[in-house]
């Protein structure tokens, strides 16, 4: 990702990449973000707080996720949720993807 | 363009903006660009008669040969080859028609000559897809690495002179997240 403006403040608190805590054992579906050069630091939270209604603290820690370790799942669910999320981000124009859990 | 700024309060909150005429040029010459290259891809691939019977539209099943145009339509999973054909042959239309609706809002809201720009909420989310897809078209057009720089391209780069409008659409699109992101 551009970092482009001033450095973004570092998260005192960790989210925990794999959404543990949203997770239920039968959700086998997960929304993988992608770390591309053009979409900017700013821009994918705001798309992650606005597309999952994520308070401004996960969206952070799951940008940087995606920007320090190249990809991070921002959402899980089954199948058909899944793919809903991924069409929403891929109109809001972020790499993303769909695999099994 | 010196940035956005929020004008109002509640349901009447704007985002204020003034572009240059030149900038006005550049930005919509780009975005309609963007909108073609979209629409040629509908175009090679017609509405057949069973789409037209029953009014679901499903798109090709293949992903475009053109990097461009792959980028702004992506695969929905690297695992499942015949999953990806078949999920972008279902969500691919709807995808092109999302970006040619925030690319005609922009459109809409730019007067042609420049001037000042006023944006609702909406406006706004409108403005930052359609400029992140013009940065996502230049961008892979023009091989861009993350917090590439001037010195990273020489000046006898044919790329050089691209660069510096890619840069000003990165700084049009992040200031009007900052902005975007103060008003709820």
């Amino acid at each position: 990702m551009d970092a482009m403006a001033a450095p973004l403040p570092v998260p005192t608190r960790q989210v925990d990449p794999d959404l543990a805590e949203d997770s239920v054992a039968d959700t086998p579906w997960q929304a993988i973000v992608w770390n591309d050069p053009v979409n900017l630091m700013s821009y994918v939270t705001y798309v992650l707080q606005k597309l999952f209604g994520y308070p401004e603290p996960k969206a952070t820690a799951l940008m940087l996720d995606v920007h320090h370790k190249g990809k991070a799942a921002v959402s899980s669910g089954d199948k058909e949720k899944i793919e809903a999320d991924v069409a929403k981000l891929h109109a809001a124009g972020l790499w993303a993807t769909m695999q099994r859990a | 363009m010196n940035g956005w700024k929020r004008s109002g309060r509640g349901s009447k909150v704007r985002l204020v903006a003034s572009l240059e005429a030149q900038e006005a040029a550049v930005l919509r010459g780009l975005v309609g660009e963007v909108r073609q290259m979209l629409a040629g891809r509908t175009d090679d691939n017609p509405a057949d008669e069973l789409a037209v019977l029953t009014g679901i539209r499903t798109g090709p099943s293949t992903r475009p040969d053109d990097r461009v145009l792959a980028r702004l339509l992506p695969d929905f999973t690297t695992e499942d080859a015949d999953l990806a054909a078949g999920l972008r042959s279902l969500h691919e239309p709807a995808l092109i028609e999302a970006k040619d609706s925030a690319a005609t809002v922009l459109l809409e809201t730019l007067p042609e000559s420049g001037g000042r720009i006023e944006l609702t909420r909406e406006q706004a989310d409108a403005w930052l897809a359609a400029l992140n897809d013009v940065r996502l078209a230049l961008g892979t057009a023009l091989d861009v690495s993350e917090n590439m720089t001037d010195d990273d391209i020489p000046p006898d780069d044919p790329r050089a002179a691209h660069i510096g409008v890619y840069q000003w659409l990165t700084f049009v699109q992040d200031a009007l997240v900052q902005t975007r992101m103060q008003v709820r």
